[in-house]
Order: C-alpha cells, then structure tokens, then sequence
C-alpha cells in the first residue's frame, strides 16, 4: 500500500466516523475522536523534527498551552475568532520556539531533550503563577471560537470537521516540506551534520526554521483542543503531556508523517478503552510502554514499521 | 533585613542540599551509562511514602528512616536487573519511553497503595524547635539536619570519588565508558551499584522532605525537571558539577521567591511588582539555565556535549 492510498483511508475513516457515531448513537464518540485529531496535530508536528530532523524535543506540550491560551486570552479581550486565535497562537509559539529553539539546539543528545523539557516546564510555571487566568486551576472558556462572527463551532460535529480540515492541511503541507528541498537539508543534517556543513550549508539554520514549523504547527492543536474541552489550565502543558506526544510519534513509527496521525490515535484509544476498564490506566498504559521497548529490539517503532518515503 | 535574607539563604542551602542528593545519583548514570532515566524523581516520591509507613510502623521516624534507605536501594537494584540493564545500547528515546513508562506505573501504584491525598509524618521530637544562630534570628533544627545530613553525604561522596578505587572507575567510566570496559573493568557491575546506590541517595532525599513537606503523588516530578536542570547546569557527569549547581538552584530559586518582587518594587509599581515577581520567580532558575548555556553548552563542569 503506497503512502497515498494509506493516508486516503486514514482520512476517509475520519470523514466518516461522524455518521457511524450516530448511526451506534453514541454522541461521545465525535467528542473522542475530536480530541484524538488534536493531538494527531500535535504529533504531526513533533514528528516534523523528531523524524526528519532527529530533534527529540519534551517539550512539545508547551506549544499545545501556548495555542490553548491564546484562545482563553483573546476571548476574554472579546476576540472570538477563529482565525484571529490561530493567527496569535502561531505567533506567540513561533516566537517561543525561536528563542528557546535558539538556545536548546547549541546542544545534542540527552542536553537537547533535558532542556527543551525545562524550557516547557518554564512554559508551565508562567502559567500557573497567570493568577489573572484562574493560575493551576485555569479558566473556563465562555464560548467556542467563532467563524466569520458566528457561532458555527458549537455544534460539536462542526468543530469536529473543522478539525479534521486543518489536520488534513498541516499534513500535506508536512509531506510538502519534506519532499521539499528544506526537507531534504533537515534530514541529511540529522544524518550528518559536519558533512552538511562541507557541503555549504549551515545546519543550524536549517534545525531551527524547522523547530519554528514544529512549533507553530503544534500550537494549531492547542487552539482546537481549547475550544474542545471548553477549557484551558495549565494541565495542557504538563510534561506528561509531552512524553505522550513522544509517545505517540514512536508508537506510529518515526519519520513517517502518517504514523504520527495513526500512532496519536492508537494511543489515545488505548487510553480511552483502558480508562473504561479501570480509573488505574496508567499503571497499565505504562507497563506496556515498558514491555513493548523491552520486547522489540527497535523500540516501539519496530513493531509497526512500515516503508518509509 | 539582613537576618530575613540570612534566613532564606539558609533555605535555599536546604533545598539545594536536597537538590544534590537527587541529582547526584542522576548525573552518575546520565555521566557513565548514557541514560536518560526519567524515573529518578518517583523514588524519591517512594522514599517519602515509605518513610510515612515505617515511621507509622515502628513509631519512630529514626527507625522508618534506617528502613527507608535499604527499601530504596532494593526497588533501584530491581529496576535496574529487570528493565535498565535492558536498555543501555538503546536510543536516547527508547531510554525515554521505557523509563517514562515506569513513572506511570510507580505513580499509580503508589496512589493504589497510598491513596491521592497527601500524606504527612510528624517531626522527630529531638529535632523539632529551633536554636538561636544569630542575635534574634533562630533556624529549624530539623532544616539544619537536612543540611548537615547533605553535606555529610557531599564529602562521603567527594572521598569515595577522589580517594577510592571505585571512585577511580567511577571517573574513568564518565570520561570513557569504551576505555575503561576495554581495560577489563565491569562496567555494568559498577553500573548496578551506582544504580541502586543514586536510588538510594533519591530515596533519602524523600525521606527527610517527608517531615516538612507534605508527601503527595505530585512530588517527583516538579524534583525531577529540577535536577535535570541542576545536572545541565553542573554538567553531566560530574558530581562537583552536581553540588555546585544544586546550591545555586536552591539558592537563586529560594531567594528569587522571597527577594523578587522585594527588589521589582524598587523599579515598579508596588502592585505590578507583586504580580511580575510572583510570574517570574518559578522561571528564575531556568532563566539562569539558559545563560549558563548559552556561555558554556556543556554545562559549568562538564567535558562533553
């Protein structure tokens, strides 16, 4: 199955879900599958540079409170739509990413994924000390993200394929990217950065207008997720967030745009079926995080590889 | 003035002693074995909870405290032979995930075993009260011993390290895991016992916050991003690099906290100083991370990138 055909079912599946969820009325399924296109937005953009680029960022949740925020910020200044939110969320997270992507990428290895997380976590704490935004406990949002000035969001099928639509976009401007010859650069950087330099090019550069991407591209999540759960703490920032999205990235395969989407999806299904079982789902999402590295000499990735290109 | 800020120095040493006791056992595995270990900071949550049970137990935080310090060694000894041992060829990301899944799984256990509510340990009575130090200012007792107790374990460390032959291995294998395996050392052997004993000292870290802190499910990890700062900023692998960043973490942290919005005034409205202090304090330390990084990639001590 080539990539094409892969990702035409994939979204297909999703266009459709909306009529099979009221066909087995069951209303929360949208509200799920809502959420899980969220973060498969998130994933998409981690994978941008953890797949192609070999950046291992822990931080990614920050870019997702970024995006939120902007949403709880600008509407409580009377500023509800959509595109004004989406606009402010990239460019805040852009210019997050920017500073911090500055300073992590002067370093490699295990320093670059220490402290893209303590830069999310600074992320977090600004937030949490934000006592005019209701601080740890955050605020609740009066009302969904507006279209045009209207109300169209809030009928949760709405949001649900306006959500659907923006995954869509940022995944084939994702699959452009790297087809692109930015891409290509990115990728022999991760491969062999002194050699990329031989050649003429620098890097760095390269490393941190992707970072930039990444960044922005995850902050899109945030802003759809806020309007989601109809609320934004600080929660969403929380570092466990961003081990979910390395979590997710892995799980669908590396460096393969689409896993990204399949592996937010899995993972989040899993925790959804397992939260259904039992309130203790992490004990068990854990351990089979553990025994699925431990079984598959590749990482998770191994068990579900798939061709990459 | 000066007695206030001689007091929130001395917190600040406190924390940062006990910012040195997790992260030094962090900064040996990350120095020698290469391993991100994203679990450090839920043993030390599992030393408090222990130290809260025995203490109960036994009636005497003396005696849950003796008990604590091999319960920790164990469990560190028996992750490190069921799952780290497994992983030392692996990615930096296959590291991550395995170790990120054993945060979840500690996490959850200890709410099934212990409960989501915060747990707290009364104080030891002959460390209770406070003793004068200078003038009118008095100090805890127990926040002495916390910080005599740290020390005491820096230059046990400090000797075992410069004057040992382990201590010698243990260098050799930070500076070159390859030489050292190849000069026929056990490296892995060494490892375990680094292992169990940096889950010990994280244990006991836990053990003493138990009596000032109150012991709860959310504990490790704010520790945790905490001492990957303190071993970004010391520089991996090096225990001295540990020590002199946990000091001033602790001490720009506390101090920050206490003194931030006090200075802010000086420039600001008194209002908004309040405000900015109180959003700017938290992000002080990692602030300071980036400038140390910004002048020196590796860290203050550290040799490799």
């Amino acid at each position: 199955m080539t990539r094409k055909t892969a990702a035409l079912l994939l979204f297909a599946a999703f266009a459709l879900l909306p009529m099979i969820a009221s066909a087995l009325n069951d209303h929360y399924l949208v509200v799920i599958a809502t959420r899980i296109l969220g973060f498969a937005i998130a994933a998409l953009a981690l994978d941008l540079i953890l797949g192609y680029g070999g950046m291992v960022s822990f931080g990614h949740a920050a870019y997702i409170g970024i995006g939120a925020y902007s949403v709880a910020i600008l509407g409580r200044a009377g500023i509800t739509d959509l595109g004004a939110h989406l606009l402010a969320a990239i460019a805040a997270a852009a210019l997050f990413a920017l500073v911090t992507g500055a300073i992590s990428l002067r370093t490699r290895g295990i320093y670059f994924i220490m402290i893209t997380l303590a830069f999310a976590q600074m992320a977090f704490f600004f937030f949490v000390s934000l006592s005019a935004y209701g601080g740890d406990d955050g605020v609740t949002l009066r009302a969904r993200s507006t279209l045009m000035g209207q109300p169209l969001l809030e009928d949760d099928r709405a949001l649900y394929f306006a959500t659907l639509a923006i995954l869509i976009g940022l995944y084939l401007l994702a699959v452009a990217i790297t087809r692109s010859r930015f891409g290509r650069v990115l990728t022999g950087a991760r491969e062999n950065p002194v050699r990329m330099q031989a050649v003429g090019f620098s890097p760095f550069r390269y490393q941190l207008t992707a970072f930039v991407i990444s960044g922005a591209m995850a902050s899109v999540a945030g802003v759809m997720l806020a309007n989601q759960t109809g609320f934004v703490s600080p929660a969403f920032m929380n570092w466990h967030v961003s081990g979910e999205l390395v979590v997710m990235v892995v799980l669908g395969g590396t460096g393969n745009l689409l896993g990204a989407v399949a592996g937010a999806t899995i993972a989040l299904m899993l925790e959804e079926g397992l939260g259904m079982l039992t309130e203790h789902w992490p004990l068990f999402f854990g351990l089979m995080l553990v025994i699925v590295v431990l079984v598959s000499r590749d990482g998770i990735s191994g068990l579900f590889r798939r061709d990459r290109g | 003035m000066t007695s206030l800020f001689l007091l929130q120095f001395l917190n600040g040493v406190q924390f940062g002693i006990l910012l040195f006791l997790i992260a030094a056992g962090l900064t040996l595995v990350f120095g020698i074995m290469d391993f991100v270990n994203l679990a450090h900071g839920v043993i030390y949550m599992v030393g408090a909870y222990l130290v809260v049970s025995f203490t109960q137990m036994t009636g005497s935080f003396a005696l849950g405290l003796l008990l604590t310090l091999p319960a920790t060694l164990l469990i560190g000894l028996v992750l490190e032979l069921l799952v780290f041992r497994r992983l030392y060829d692996r990615p930096h990301l296959d590291q991550v995930l395995a170790t990120f899944g054993l945060v979840m799984i500690i996490s959850e256990a200890v709410e099934i075993i212990w409960g989501a509510a915060p747990l707290s340990v009364a104080m030891p009575d002959a460390l209770s009260g406070s003793i004068p130090l200078i003038g009118q200012m008095r100090y805890p007792v127990f926040r002495l011993a916390v910080i005599g107790a740290g020390l005491a374990t820096a230059l046990g460390l400090y000797l075992i390290i410069g004057h040992t032959r382990i201590g010698m291995r243990l260098r050799a294998g930070a500076t070159n895991r390859a030489m050292v395996a190849a000069l026929g050392v056990d490296i892995r052997r060494l490892f375990t016992v680094i292992f169990a004993f940096g889950a010990m000292l994280a244990g006991f870290a836990g053990a003493m916050v138990a009596p000032i802190l109150t012991v709860d499910p959310g504990m490790g990890e704010s520790v945790l991003i905490l001492a990957f700062v303190v071993i970004v900023i010391g520089g991996i692998g090096s225990v001295r690099g540990a020590f002199a960043g946990a000091l001033l973490v602790g001490i720009v942290d506390t101090l920050g906290r206490s003194f931030g919005p006090i200075l802010l005034r000086l420039v600001m409205e008194p209002a908004a100083a309040g405000q900015a202090g109180r959003v700017l304090a938290p992000m002080l330390v990692y602030i300071l991370m980036a400038v140390i990084l910004v002048l020196r990639p590796a860290g203050l001590f550290g040799q490799k990138t």
